[in-house]
């Protein structure tokens, strides 16, 4: 029965989107039913993650085809956290979709695609074999296109542009890798490949591939210097499409990189590891640097985006459990803050129609409880204590500092400073200054009424609150973040529980 | 023949990029379609090529007694050309509605949500 679960984080949102679809006409059918579906998703995360807590780590042989014949579906703690961070942000999207995407959108499929969106995201969390992990790449990214592109807007069309491009792009890298591996291993399910590849006599080959990868995953994850297309595209779609896009979609990048490294390509960590190394320094300076020129709400935070995935790739760069963890920690609370931060992004857009910073102004007064909610994801963001990005941040610079890495840890705390900089730069410009002179805003869009205002904090202020207890339960969490990087770093547990007695 | 397939496959990624890195956007789709097109032969000639030794099990054997053809990679191919068709067929039409919408085909024209 072991593991019986583990399809369920799939299933739901296909389940959900179908059921969307065949009511396609009904569009409060289709919103009670992505809520209900969102919600059924968080709950299955919970689940699966006490299951994996408390039994190891859970497999099912899709078919009972024994690996490595068949496809795998594998949950370790990684995998099993990813999932319920999709579920949680998944929830708060939904509910914040259901008022502020437009009829026609809904009408359009909205929620089914955002439901693909998610099957496509949990799918790859789970999957243990790459070809399978490309095809949920491919099925997330076909959502993720036409949610963008979804409306027809000048701008949302141009973004589309170079994020369909590039990410095809990276889609035929990740397809020519797998090729090239499949004829060096004659395996593609990644617990096999992790035994076979060390015995590939072509260890020089094997290092190529592995870098074919980092820079398909790489461009996914929108790492330096392969980020161009995400602040180029991530602010041009609705509100809670940027919102999921920012909080999951790179993170999927993330996690793949963070897999293939500690699981698969292990040959020579000294000179994989230490690239990786310095992609992360330069992918968080980058993007911090790139955040401070900006002027616009969502670009700013889109920038930071860039900014924080450095971090998250420093830890696997460092390759100690300490770091790992860090790593682990910083994605958690990374998923949450960011998806909060685009969400209150966009409150200032349904008030003044623009996200300029210089068009906004005046919200402390005027909104002092939406201020206070910001302020929780911003200091997260930059690492003030006792915020979940503080012990996120201390894990990565302690664990650092024991490695005698002290470039990339001076790099971590500069740029914290920074990322403090910008924030202070939003809250001063949106929240602190006097409103400027209604003459020269541009009218509202839609009128939104204030019932839907105070409706839509709910989601704002759930995140917030699990931004704060993430902080303050930071030692729970830290146990399951070391448990992860643990398993990461040893992968026998993983590779015995997938081959079982085929070894 | 292996020699003249992979010759084909680094041509065809040659063209791609080639195509990717002109300004208009009709030759940037036909760049994605021709990269795709590379990345699914290297997978097909990843299995290694071998003629006239299909995959079948003799009757009454358990196993396959010759060397045969390694049918994964064959499988493997099939789905990514589905996908990268469902996949340029969206590109496809994404590019027309940007021409129509931006009034131009040249990729220096649609630089308005660049930083």
């Amino acid at each position: 029965m072991s593991g019986s679960l583990l399809p369920l984080p799939i299933l739901i949102p296909l389940l959900t989107a179908i059921v969307c679809l065949l009511n396609l006409r009904s569009r409060r059918f289709q919103r009670a039913a992505a809520l209900l579906g969102a919600a059924a998703l968080w709950a299955a995360g919970v689940v699966l993650l006490r299951t994996v807590w408390n039994h190891g780590i859970q497999v099912v042989q899709i078919g009972s085809w024994p690996a490595p014949y068949g496809i795998t579906l594998v949950a370790d703690v990684l995998a099993a956290v990813m999932v319920l961070l999709a579920g949680t942000v998944g929830l708060a999207v939904v509910y914040y979709s259901l008022f502020t995407v437009d009829a026609a959108r809904e009408s359009f499929g909205y929620y089914p695609l955002l439901h693909i969106l998610l099957m496509g995201v949990c799918g790859a969390f789970l999957t243990g074999d790459l070809f399978n992990l490309y095809v949920w790449f491919e099925v997330m990214l076909i959502a993720s296109f036409v949610l963008l592109a979804m409306g027809g807007e000048r701008a949302q069309l141009e973004g589309a542009i170079k994020y369909v491009t590039l990410n095809l792009m990276s889609s035929s890298l990740f397809l020519t890798a797998i090729g090239i591996l499949y004829s060096l291993a004659g395996t593609l399910n990644m617990a096999d490949l992790a035994v076979k590849l060390s015995a590939v006599d072509n260890p020089g080959l094997v290092t190529t591939v592995a870098m074919l990868f980092l820079a398909s995953f790489g461009i996914k994850a929108a790492v330096f210097p392969l980020f161009f297309w995400l602040p180029a595209s991530y602010h041009v779609p609705p509100v809670a499409v940027s919102a999921i896009f920012a909080g999951l979609l790179t993170k999927v990048g993330v996690y793949a990189i963070i897999r293939a490294f500690t699981l698969i390509f292990r040959q020579d960590v000294e000179y994989t590891h230490s690239i990786i190394l310095w992609v992360a320094g330069l992918t968080m300076v980058t993007g911090v640097l790139g955040a401070a020129a900006q002027n616009e709400f969502r670009r700013i935070l889109s920038f930071h985006i860039v900014s924080q995935i450095g971090y998250m790739i420093m830890g696997l760069g460092l390759m100690s459990p300490l770091a790992l963890a860090g790593s682990v920690f910083y994605i958690a609370h990374h998923i949450i803050v960011k998806t909060n931060l685009f969400l209150v992004s966009g409150l200032a857009y349904r008030l003044r129609g623009t996200g300029e910073l210089a068009a906004l102004g005046g919200w402390y007064q005027s909104r002092p409880l939406l201020s206070a909610l910001f302020i929780v994801p911003a200091f997260s963001l930059a690492g003030i204590p006792p915020l979940s990005g503080f012990f996120a941040k201390l894990t990565l610079v302690k664990a650092g500092l024991e490695l005698e890495q002290y470039a990339i840890v001076a790099a971590a705390l500069i740029v914290s400073l920074l990322t403090l900089y910008s924030m202070t730069k939003i809250w001063a410009e949106v929240f602190w200054k006097p409103a400027p002179d209604a003459a020269d805003i541009p009218a509202t869009r839609g009128g939104p009424s204030a019932i839907h205002d105070g409706l839509l904090l709910i989601p704002v202020a759930a995140l917030a609150i699990v931004t704060v207890a993430i902080g303050l339960g930071a030692g729970d969490v830290f146990q399951v973040a070391l448990r992860a990087s643990a398993q990461l770093l040893d992968p026998a547990e993983y590779v015995s529980a997938v081959l079982g007695g085929n070894q | 023949m292996t020699i003249l397939l992979a010759i084909v496959t680094g041509a065809l990624y040659a063209a791609g990029l080639y195509m990717m890195l002109r300004r208009n956007i009709v030759r940037l789709v036909i760049g994605l379609v021709l990269l795709s097109h590379a990345a699914n032969l290297l997978v097909f000639l990843g299995g290694g090529l071998t003629r006239d030794r299909p995959p079948f099990i003799p009757l009454g054997a358990a196993a396959p007694t010759a060397p045969i053809v390694d049918p994964l990679p064959q499988a493997l191919v099939l789905t990514a050309i589905v996908i990268s068709f469902a996949v340029l067929a969206f590109a496809l039409v994404l590019v027309y509605r940007a021409y129509e919408t931006v009034g131009s085909d040249d990729l220096d024209d649609m630089k308005a949500t660049d930083t």
